[in-house]
């Protein structure tokens, strides 16, 4: 035992003592101290850091509800969703995060992605949430990155219902198209969320709360690295309600046929409730590039071309009425007692007022003519005199009543009411005094009147009714999810006129020559099975000065000075159930260029909706069955 | 031996042996949580590993048990050499996990020889310090060689970088010499030159490391980075509650949420599943660990057991204090084990050891 220390006392360490003592006081002190903040921690803020360990392993993910279908009349669909393959991607999992996205980029074709995650994370997208980079991939670009998944860590797909139209551009002003919400709209909606779709334009966002439905949404469970592991509570998505238009898918294919390649609008109402049967407005777009997310260069070619195809030329383009303005010229006459069918004035090719002639659009004039042949042959100066003799006002006041220079009320955004100038417009306007001689451009529809081409087809419409104005609409009705009617839409008289039945008659027979009768304008809408009703129109085009013409030649114009192209028309002149417009943008006359439109829709018309037989036809049938 | 038998047996320290079973218990149950994950109920090898450990850990408990602790003083300086030669080794040619190289791959078994160097450095510093200081305490000048026996593991075990470790030699070191009897003056010139150096050292910290320490002041300044570890850890020991989410029903590690899991952030998965009342039964099972060592090193036979006592109940306490500070956030986060209960088989079985040798002192002080 030598070899080792041998201490002297019994209790070797008197020394130590007091130094373990106080080693072990603080030894306990520290770990009393661990106490108090175990308390702290575990009792004082118990609740806080149990929400926050939830918050770290529940997600909410909403599920939004398929968005309702769209039906043309005949319930034919128009609008669906489908699936589609979407790139996601977690930043987190990406471990040099700026070559994925390079990458990622390439293969799909997207951009903006590093936007799109930074634009996420200042939304306060919790970390390994994925972000939606780029959506409605092709199958090109799936198999694209489905080959290159090892280069693009974080890179998953998901397979999400996509909105889509059946017809690509068919009625795509209509119809409208849906988008990814944006910060202005989630600042407003308390509803919306980051990344949910939302009607943007046309029927898509007018009937954006009967669309969309409500969402559903599951709690999930998720580990630290975003892996979802199980769904804790699932609450089902109601979908959305669908809608049935008051379109019909062939009239409107025909009227879309009828224009290609033109720019313009066309727009067929029924004269007995104010359906929209077919509205085009060319150049249109692609409804289904705008599904979420659309590309940054699409958009700035959209929204850049001279041609404006985002505008829906019916109700928001504006046009000089031109010719077709003379049918309101007639029904103010009428109804002011200025004008009856039997009043005759001489046209010598051209009328002296204020100092200056005012030309027929024929230099050699018309000679002295009554009401009917006047709207037959179109003369102005017929209608300079019956302007004259109404003065603005009340020229004013009636085309307020057909519906001009007001809204239609139609359910789209945007509406353009149009111009119809008066005394008080223009003292109002330009602070000046209206003067006498400015009646007459305007009796022509030249001058200050501007109108939609959707008012222009009222006005007809309104002749076809007998004087009822309806609210153009185009939804008939809106279908719950049991397959009943949730709402209905039934005709809304905007105005009604009350106009003698003769004079009326009169109008309508002049309107039937315009087509069918010897020197008319508009030979080209001739129907055989139907008695077509009309009035060509040619609105000059700013910085034209070459006289208006009214004829069927085909003008020699270069295209951006020639005058845009009207056509108004109803059929069957008895009983109408069509009346439409129709302008094509440097069309020329209207005869040439809007009649072969309404030519081809009305004929498609008629195949679908046979008109009772003409009287002269069901008599040539007796005649040639009379065993019968 | 001789004798000795009879005496081993009635003077067993039954007390320290149940307590040191028990942290086990604990940690198998911790790790048990730690590795499950709802996928797969079946056991983690993970655990089947810690169950080894804790068997081989109690063999050699028993083997320090049966020996004489005296004769340690010879092998001190011979393992302190050798414990350095394996941290040069590690530095060589070692096993390298999360950025650092820390084991020695020994085919079945990853040895890390930062937990032999704690055992190392207290023995080593026992061996030096068992002779009496002279009047008035230990000086500056006593303390040279100490702090060369310190400098050059804690050097070789900071290069690693493993400053937990480093961190525990320095705290293990300085409770030896102030128990062993410095003098106050030196004392204080000490603390102050400590002071001076904390700004010095802040050049010598790795990037992360410094991260690290702006995390502990501001954990939202960085909340997915290098604050994550401390937020996650709070909120796991938070929501643990009063009486804890019960066992296999915390989230944070099930879910990972919780960083180094098993090892050294295994003291919030405890927290989170038993709350409060399993984390103060965790704390007195530490407290009764360490009075037994202050009341063994009270009652020791001599100068050399008393402070070997002393720097083996030093390592468990300061472990402790800096594991479950840093769990709680009391601390910046450095890596150290929760002694006895983290996994791992170079911590477990150099922490029964040491157990063990503390129990030889305490049964030995009868034997003459």
């Amino acid at each position: 035992m030598a070899k080792f220390h041998i201490p002297k006392s019994n209790r070797p360490v008197p020394l130590l003592e007091p130094r373990i003592a106080a080693l072990t006081a603080v030894m306990f002190a520290v770990l009393g101290l661990v106490s108090v903040r175990l308390y702290y921690l575990q009792v004082l803020h118990h609740k806080e850091n149990v929400e926050l360990a939830d918050r770290n392993r529940i997600r909410i993910q909403r599920l939004p509800a398929p968005r309702g279908l769209v039906f043309d009349r005949n319930h034919r669909p128009l609008v669906d969703t489908k699936p589609s393959f979407d790139a996601q991607l977690v930043p987190e999992d990406s471990d040099n995060l700026s070559l994925t996205i390079e990458r990622l980029e390439r293969y799909t074709g997207a951009d903006q992605i590093a936007g799109k995650i930074s634009d996420a994370d200042e939304e306060g997208r919790p970390p390994y949430e994925p972000v939606t980079v780029a959506e409605r991939l092709g199958w090109q670009q799936v198999v694209a990155l489905e080959a290159h998944q090892l280069e693009l860590p974080g890179v998953s797909l998901q397979i999400t219902p996509a909105r889509h139209y059946l017809y690509g551009q068919l009625a795509a002003h209509l119809l409208g198209y849906v988008g990814e919400v944006t910060k202005n709209d989630l600042i407003q909606k308390a509803d919306y969320h980051m990344g949910d779709e939302i009607g943007k334009f046309g029927l898509e966002r007018v009937w954006e709360s009967s669309l969309r439905g409500d969402a559903g949404g599951q709690e999930i469970e998720v580990d630290a690295v975003g892996r979802r592991l199980r769904v804790l509570k699932e609450i089902p998505d109601k979908p959305g309600e669908s809608i049935v238009m008051t379109i019909d898918l062939n009239l409107q294919q025909a009227a879309e046929q009828a224009m290609a390649g033109k720019n313009g609008a066309f727009v067929a109402l029924d004269p007995r409730n104010g359906d929209v049967l077919a509205m085009v407005s060319h150049p249109a777009f692609d409804p289904d590039i705008f599904g979420g997310g659309v590309k940054a260069s699409a958009w700035r070619e959209l929204t850049t071309d001279p041609n404006h195809p985002l505008q829906n030329r019916v109700i928001q383009g504006i046009y000089p009425p031109g010719s077709t303005f003379k049918i309101v010229d007639t029904i103010a006459g009428l109804q002011e007692g200025t004008l009856n069918p039997e009043t005759a004035y001489n046209c010598p090719g051209g009328l002296w007022f204020g100092g200056r002639e005012y030309h027929c659009w024929r230099h050699q004039g018309h000679g002295t003519i009554e009401l009917h042949d006047a709207i037959v042959r179109s003369c102005d100066v017929y209608f300079y005199n019956v302007g004259a003799k109404l003065g603005v006002d009340r020229i004013a006041k009636w085309s307020n009543q057909l519906g001009l220079g007001i809204k239609s009320g139609i359910d789209l955004d945007h509406e353009n009411p149009g111009t119809i100038p008066s005394s008080a417009w223009k003292q109002k306007r330009f602070h000046e005094r209206w003067y006498p001689a400015e009646t007459l451009s305007v009796a022509i529809g030249q001058g200050y009147v501007a109108t939609t081409p959707l008012q222009m087809a009222q006005v007809a419409a309104q002749v076809a009714s007998g004087g009822i104005r309806y609210r153009p609409q185009f939804v008939k009705y809106v279908e719950g999810l049991d397959g009943n009617i949730a709402k209905s839409y039934p005709p809304v008289i905007e105005n009604r006129i009350k106009i003698d039945p003769d004079a009326l008659e009169v109008v309508k027979d002049a309107m039937a020559d315009v087509v069918n009768g010897a020197g008319g304008t508009a030979h080209k809408a001739h129907l055989d099975n139907v008695v077509v009703c009309g009035k060509t129109g040619t609105a000059q085009v700013v910085g034209n000065n070459a006289p208006v013409g009214e004829s069927e030649e085909e003008d020699k114009t270069p295209d951006q000075f020639k005058d845009h192209a009207w056509f108004i028309a109803f059929a069957p002149k008895d009983h109408p159930t069509i009346a439409a417009a129709c302008i094509i943008e440097h069309g020329g006359h209207g005869g040439s260029a809007s009649a072969p439109v309404i030519h081809d829709v009305f004929q498609r018309y008629f195949q679908l909706n046979p008109p009772p037989p003409k009287p002269e036809i069901a008599r040539v049938l007796e005649d040639a069955s009379p065993s019968q | 031996m001789a004798g000795g038998d009879r005496r081993f047996i009635l003077h067993f320290d039954w007390t320290l042996f149940i307590v040191v079973l028990a942290l086990a218990g604990i940690g198998l149950v911790s790790v048990i949580s730690a590795s499950y994950t709802s996928a797969h109920r079946t056991l983690d090898p993970l655990v089947i590993r810690q169950l080894i450990w804790i068997g081989a850990g109690i063999v050699a408990m028993l083997i320090a048990v049966l020996v004489d602790y005296r004769t340690l003083q010879a092998y001190a300086y011979p393992f302190y050499v050798l414990v350095i030669g394996l941290l040069i080794a590690v530095m060589i040619s070692g096993h390298a996990t999360g950025g650092s190289r820390r084991w020695i791959n020994l085919g079945a078994f990853h040895l890390e020889p930062s937990e032999l160097a704690k055992l190392a450095v207290v023995l080593v510093m026992v061996r030096y310090l068992r002779e009496e200081p002279p009047k008035g305490g230990w000086g500056l000048r006593h303390l040279i060689i100490p702090f060369i026996l310190l400098g050059i593991p804690a050097a070789l075990v900071l290069k690693q970088p493993d400053l937990g470790t480093g961190l525990i030699l320095v705290l293990i070191t300085l409770t030896l010499i102030f128990v062993s009897g410095l003098n106050l003056r030196t004392m204080l010139v000490l603390a102050m030159a400590a002071m001076l150096a904390a700004p010095l050292s802040w050049h010598y910290l790795k990037p992360y490391q410094r991260q690290r320490l702006v995390s502990f002041i501001n954990p939202q300044a960085d909340p997915l980075g290098s604050g994550y570890h401390i937020i996650q850890s709070e909120i796991a020991i938070g929501a643990g509650g009063p009486f804890g989410k019960g066992f296999l029903k915390g989230t944070q590690a099930r879910l990972n949420f919780l960083p180094e899991q098993s090892t050294d952030f295994i003291f919030a998965v405890f927290a989170e599943e038993f709350g409060l009342a399993g984390a103060l039964l965790l704390l007195t099972l530490y407290a009764g660990v360490i009075a037994r060592g202050a009341w063994i090193a009270r009652h020791a036979r001599d100068r050399f057991g008393a402070l070997l006592a002393v720097g083996l109940t030093a390592i468990v306490f300061w472990q402790v204090a800096v594991n479950i500070g840093m769990a709680t956030g009391m601390l910046p986060v450095v890596g150290i084990t929760l002694p006895l209960v983290s996994y791992g088989g170079s911590s477990l079985i150099a922490m029964m050891a040491a157990m063990g040798i503390l129990i030889s002192i305490n049964t030995r002080r009868y034997l003459f």
